[in-house]
């Protein structure tokens, strides 16, 4: 038994609305220095992925021959490239090109992995082996490899970019979510639940889900970041993704032969893809205290 | 203040000893201003629920809090040496060679990843500097000493690969190789079977015999302090309330709290025919939110204006104190805290004609197959199997209370999971109202359904916690009765009602509410459609004492008014006793007997029976059994003895036909009793007549 | 524990057939006919017809899958499409660069690793803990392209700026390159792999020895009188870092073949950079070989760290 006292204040007196949990969600992930950080870096990153072509100066392809090779000043923030582009608008216009693409992906891969995962953890047997192991073959080559394969066959576009990410990612959310609804499966509440007559759709949803929630925003956040960097190291190898797309891996590819006549144009979007990936890892770990 | 008692050294001396924990930038007091003090050869218990402190006492004494906690105010003498004032060093050389400790739970206090035989000799030659061969043959010898078959064995294997009673063995072992001044017993036998709990018992009691360690038993269980203490100390709610040689504190408690405890606990022969159990009002508080006054005040039946200041330990006589206010009156009987016993309403009597029996199980096995090893499969010997049930079979009538009682491994989990559906039988059948019960919970129609439900060992699962009380018993409502939710919504608020707890409950969520609440919430659910059968799975195995009393007449109390048949399944013969018209006994998948709680005390006894009764602890230090031992662990289901399956544990083992032929069900003419043995009713009557269980002394 | 390894080992070979089909199926969908590729586009239809039948590509798939196979067990890989050379030796060559790498990257995050780990598990909450947490968090998934060209700007042109002995910026080291010789140029992409394990490991570890800690069997252990630093090393530490080896063994099969990217930034000759050469050019049977070996080193990895973490834990060896 506990000696702990449970709370007796009201705050989870009633079982809460979904607005009220985001908002103290947030509470919670502002109250400790460093996953706030990590918040805000996330939540700005956003802003300039959603806000970009407002708030960029300059086209992501404007060409201006003339102000090539400057450094950072009043006119370009980040100073131009090697070929006269506005680093500071390629950079937040790459914020949309990765952050959504990240985005949306990650989103599919945990509607679709948690689906698997239900599936898996909750049938057992013959459905559960079926796709964990088709999905462990999956897992057998490392992401990056996956993906470089995947490309060179479906064709080097945004989409096959996004189906990419997507595939990747698939078994490693329903592997997560598999594993809590085998924990929660034999436990009290559930089998009174099957003793009652609940469909077994209900179960899954009603009984089980509250369980799944925590660490699936953890892993999403995961996922997310890991996206990212995918994205980003495609970029750099130049596969999936082409000239002239303001990705910030290809940027800082393209920028390399130039690094010593125009540092600035390889320094931001590396540190930007840099900042974004430790914010949202900051964020992640974040959640993860505040789910355990 | 202190208590003197003999010439006899002083081993432990505590001094009005405060200790609190932080949480939450708080720091809430666990123990608050107790003092207690052990001598040399003296076994000192400290009983007490959850919340009461003992575990925090114990481990302050040892110094072992944690970064949490922290002792606020007090002293902790050892002999001459005082305790709070050694650094870590210090207290390095102390622990192992002055003080030991004997845990609760021996698996997890072994490492996983050493042999057994290397942990004692770890403590060997760290505390006694011996050398690596001297260390290994002084082991030996321990393990020899707390009577491991095959020690040279044993010693090689991990811990995983013992069983409980063995991991146990090997704990005490460490504890007292090193020779200790004082041994703290931290809930030593509270997760083995009570069996092997009585082995435990006695085997420490002959360890210690003649030394001049001085004991402190930490513990729960009231009855096994009365065979093992010579003290008692009582703590309730962070505070010490009455301690008293063991002899006067079950001869006359001096304290409210403790006349609960008590009184609440159903002994050997009580029947709930004879008498209504006494349960303690209320719940234990939370740590650090004890009521100001006397701590027991908002629980007390006798509680008056001036408990609302705290009392001070009185001295109640010789060698005693007591924190009440009242004692001096409880002591001339002038004020009894105990409840007056109210009759049992009259029995039923059962309507003329035929009625269907409520449940009849015919002759069911449950056995599961083990995946075969590859040795096995290169042998091509056929998979093991495990054979939890076999060939059981008992009926319960309408509006009557089965009881089933057994100890771990006897199928009895196994058997209520193949009622409700959730596991599959591998023979026999079940029929429910004279109706065959489909295996599978998914044959099941909802009516069915309604007709069977079940509440199980740990209220803390029972619900879920995302869910409100009130979504969590709409649920059968709606489900099963068919219920609108308006409709369903008022009668949540009657069911609520009907296990005692507040309307406004209902939009609680389990992580409110105590064990006790949540197993009435389990409780209330289970009964909510009028099911014919309710299935109890040890429903109070794992709450307190002083709640027990309470669930347990709560169901009695249901059961009465619905008139639906229980089938009461727990390792506690003495709670079965109490509630059950019938009683089975259990072991190893088979039943052993069948009969009548007012039978039950009287031979002829099968021979695990009255090992069984043997066992349990009376909580009358005047009546120290002999209790009969039960030799080796019980046998796991996949090694199922022939014939008898309790013949190699039977100490009136008859001879080969034991271990050869399965033994027909006898039938005692007297009593009716049935009993699963080779040995005739007549011889043991004969060798049993002159054993009586459950007589107490004292009045109640 | 014989069970328990056959089943993997069982599972090894399943994963590697299944991949190997995947490879298969996956490199037949390759746009562009490999034939018109290697003859050119002028090529005539007689030619090109001569050339499916000498690769053997106008018989039925199962039976090309099969012929394929049969090659690959055999150490026949076939020669390259683009460069005209045998397989064989190309892979191991750059198998050998892979394996010299990872072993370097190895040598220099495991200690490290492990030893902050420890200390951070040790120390929860105190100032060390905290900056070795969020140090390894901020660490963990940065890009290697970013991590790769810190560590250049730092180590190589920071220092060659300077006037000090710097080290090389570029390792793309000619074939049959010894590893004593390769090794001032293993350094910085070794360097860059080892960030990212290092982080891993040390979160691992991390966890794994703040779990033990709380475990009953260290109150038994201390109340032994044993000193503290026994009771961690001997008892903690042999719990605590079981986990911590098996994803080791598993690192191992990642630093084989997932370095594409720091490949790619040093101009390192590994397998990585192969396989994205075989992508580039259509290259069906080289990108065949290279996939082949991955999947085998990455799986041999994961049982290596299966039976590793079978012998080392007792629950397994010997069964309940």
């Amino acid at each position: 038994m506990t000696t702990v006292p449970k709370t007796t204040n009201n705050a989870r007196g009633v079982a809460p609305s979904l607005w009220r949990r985001l908002s103290l969600l947030l509470r919670k992930l502002y109250a400790r220095p460093i996953s706030a950080i990590g918040t805000t870096i996330t939540l700005l990153f956003i802003l300039a992925a959603i806000l970009g072509p407002l708030i960029a100066p300059y086209g992501e392809n404007e060409i201006i021959a003339s102000e090539a090779r400057q450094p950072p000043s009043p006119v370009h923030w980040f100073g131009t490239d090697n070929l006269g582009r506005d680093v500071f608008s390629r950079v937040i216009l790459g914020a949309r090109e990765i952050l959504v693409l990240a985005g949306v992906g990650t989103l599919l891969a945990v509607v679709f992995g948690t689906i698997f995962g239900l599936l898996a953890g909750y049938s057992g047997g013959w459905l559960d082996e079926g796709i964990m192991r088709t999905f462990d073959s999956l897992l057998a080559l490392p992401a990056l490899l996956l993906a470089l394969l995947l490309l060179g066959t479906v064709g080097q576009s945004q989409y096959s970019v996004l189906i990419v990410i997507v595939i990747v990612y698939i078994p490693i959310v329903a592997r997560v979510v598999r594993s809590v609804v085998l924990a929660v499966k034999p436990q009290g509440f559930v089998e009174a639940a099957r003793l009652t007559g609940e469909s077994q759709p209900r179960i899954l949803f009603r009984e089980i889900m509250p369980f799944v929630y925590p660490t699936l925003s953890v892993e999403s956040a995961v996922r997310f970041s890991y996206a990212i960097f995918l994205i980003g190291s495609l970029g750099f190898l130049r596969v999936g993704v082409q000239p002239p797309s303001p990705n910030w891996g290809l940027m800082v590819k393209e920028a390399r032969p130039f690094a010593s006549l125009v540092p600035w144009a390889l320094f931001f979007p590396a540190a930007a893809i840099s900042l974004v990936v430790i914010g949202v890892n900051l964020m992640a770990d974040g959640l993860k205290r505040i789910m355990s | 203040m202190t208590l003197t008692r003999s010439e006899k050294r002083t081993i432990l001396e505590i001094n009005e000893l405060t200790v609190a924990y932080q949480h939450a930038g708080e720091w809430l007091e666990a123990v608050r201003d107790v003092s207690l003090c052990i001598h040399g050869g003296e076994t000192y218990g400290l009983v007490g629920e959850s919340g009461s402190g003992k575990t925090t006492l114990a481990l302050a004494v040892l110094r072992y809090l944690g970064k949490q906690g922290s002792i606020r105010n007090g002293e902790i003498h050892l002999g001459d040496l005082d305790l709070l004032a050694l650094d870590d060093g210090e207290l390095r050389q102390v622990w192992g060679s002055s003080i030991s400790l004997v845990p609760q739970n021996p698996q997890s206090s072994l490492n996983p990843s050493l042999r057994v035989g290397d942990q004692l000799v770890e403590t060997l030659r760290h505390q006694r500097s011996l050398s690596q061969q001297d260390a290994q043959t002084q082991a030996l010898k321990w393990l020899e000493k707390v009577r491991l078959p095959d020690p040279g064995l044993v010693a090689e294997r991990y811990p995983h690969q013992i069983s409980g009673g063995m991991q146990q063995r090997v704990m005490i072992a460490m504890a007292l190789c090193t020779e200790p001044k004082l041994l703290i017993l931290d809930e030593p036998t509270t997760n083995l079977d009570v069996t092997t709990q009585v082995v435990i018992l006695d085997l420490i009691g002959e360890l210690i015999q003649g030394q001049e360690t001085g004991v402190l038993y930490v513990t729960h269980n009231l009855a096994v302090v009365t065979q093992v203490c010579d003290r008692v100390a009582v703590l309730y709610a962070s505070e010490l309330v009455e301690d008293a040689s063991t002899q006067d504190l079950f001869s006359k408690p001096l304290h409210p709290y403790t006349q609960g405890l008590i009184e609440s606990i159903p002994r050997l022969g009580d029947t709930k025919g004879s008498i209504q159990l006494r349960a303690i009002a209320g719940q234990i508080p939370p740590i650090g939110d004890v009521p100001s006054g006397c701590v027991f005040r908002t629980r007390c039946p006798i509680a008056i204006d001036v408990c609302e200041t705290r009392p001070p330990l009185y001295p109640a006589g010789d060698s005693r104190i007591s924190r009440c206010h009242r004692w001096h009156e409880i002591d001339q009987m002038e004020v009894s805290a105990r409840q007056p016993t109210r009759s049992r309403i009259a029995e039923h009597i059962s309507p003329n004609g035929e009625q269907p029996q409520t449940l009849k199980v015919n002759d069911i096995s449950v056995h599961f197959p083990l995946q075969r090893s590859l040795s096995d499969l290169v042998r091509r010997q056929p998979a093991k199997v495990v054979r939890a049930v076999n060939e059981v079979n008992f009926n319960v009538k309408p509006g009557k209370t089965l009881g089933l009682v057994g100890e771990s491994g006897s199928g009895k989990t196994t058997i209520a999971r193949t009622i409700m559906g959730l596991e599959s039988k591998t023979s026999g059948s079940i029929e429910l109202l004279d109706l065959p019960l489909p295996d599978k919970l998914s044959n099941r129609d909802l009516d069915t359904l309604r007709l069977l439900q079940m509440v199980s060992q740990n209220p803390e699962e029972a619900l879920n916690p995302y869910l409100t009380i009130g979504d969590s018993l709409r649920r059968p409502l709606m489900r099963l009765s068919g219920l609108s939710k308006t409709q369903a919504d008022s009668r949540v608020v009657e069911l609520l009602q009907t296990v005692l707890l507040p309307p406004t409950y209902a939009d609680r969520l389990p992580g409110q509410l105590s064990g006790g609440e949540l197993q009435r919430v389990a409780i209330a659910r289970a009964f909510a459609a009028n099911p014919e059968l309710l299935v109890l799975d040890e429903p109070v195995s794992s709450l307190d004492v002083s709640v027990q009393a309470s669930i347990l007449n709560l169901v009695n109390e249901l059961q009465y008014e619905h008139e639906n048949s229980l089938l009461f399944i727990s390792h506690d013969l003495a709670i079965v006793a109490y509630l059950a018209d019938l009683i089975a006994v259990i072991y190893l998948g088979s039943l052993m007997e069948i009969s009548a709680p007012g039978d039950l005390l009287q031979p002829p006894h099968h021979p695990y029976t009255e090992a069984l009764l043997s066992s349990i602890p009376l909580a009358d230090p005047s009546r120290r059994g002999t209790p009969i031992h039960l030799e080796g662990d019980i046998p796991h289901p996949v090694d199922l003895p022939s014939g008898c399956p309790f013949h190699s544990r039977c100490p009136r083992l008859l001879g080969e036909i034991c271990t050869t032929q399965i033994p027909p069900w006898q039938i005692d003419a007297e009593s009716g009793k049935q009993i699963f043995c080779h040995i005739p009713l007549q011889e043991l009557s004969t060798f049993q007549e002159h054993i009586v269980f459950g007589e107490t002394s004292y009045p109640r | 524990m014989s069970r328990y390894l056959l089943r993997r080992f069982g599972f090894l070979i399943i994963t590697v057939l299944l991949t190997s089909l995947l490879v298969f199926l996956v490199t037949q969908w390759l746009p562009g006919d490999v034939c018109r590729i290697i003859l050119g586009r002028e090529a005539g239809q007689g030619a090109i017809e001569t050339c499916h039948q000498e690769l053997g590509l106008n018989q039925s798939l199962p039976v090309q899958y099969f012929t394929w196979l049969g090659n690959f067990l055999s150490g026949d890989w076939g020669v390259s499409f683009s460069t005209n050379l045998p397989i064989y030796p190309v892979v191991m060559d750059r198998l050998q660069n892979s394996l010299m790498l990872a072993i370097v990257a190895l040598v220099i995050s495991v200690p490290l690793a492990v030893t902050l780990g420890v200390v951070a598990g040790l120390n929860e909450n105190k100032p060390v803990d905290g900056t070795i947490s969020v140090g390894s968090l901020a660490v963990v998934g940065l890009p290697e392209f970013v991590t790769g060209l810190v560590l250049i700007q730092i180590f190589s042109f920071g220092l060659r700026d300077r006037g000090l002995p710097y080290l090389p910026a570029n390792s793309s080291i000619p074939p049959g390159t010894s590893f004593l010789e390769a090794l001032p140029m293993l350094i910085l992409p070794a360097m860059t792999a080892s960030l990212v394990l290092l982080a891993y490991i040390a979160r691992l570890t991390r966890t794994g020895v703040l779990e033990e800690l709380k475990q009953p069997y260290v109150r038994t252990a201390d109340l032994k009188g044993l000193p503290r630093r026994t009771v961690i090393v001997k008892h903690v530490l042999r719990n605590a870092l079981l986990p911590t080896i098996t994803v080791i063994a598993i690192s191992i099969g990642w630093l084989l073949s997932g370095l594409v990217v720091i490949e790619n930034v040093f101009n390192y000759p590994g397998l990585g950079r192969l396989m994205i050469f075989a992508i580039d050019r259509r290259d069906l049977p080289l990108l065949q070989a290279v996939t082949m070996v991955t999947v085998l080193g990455f799986a041999l990895a994961n049982l290596g760290a299966d039976l590793l973490y079978a012998v080392l834990n007792p629950r397994i060896r010997l069964g309940e």
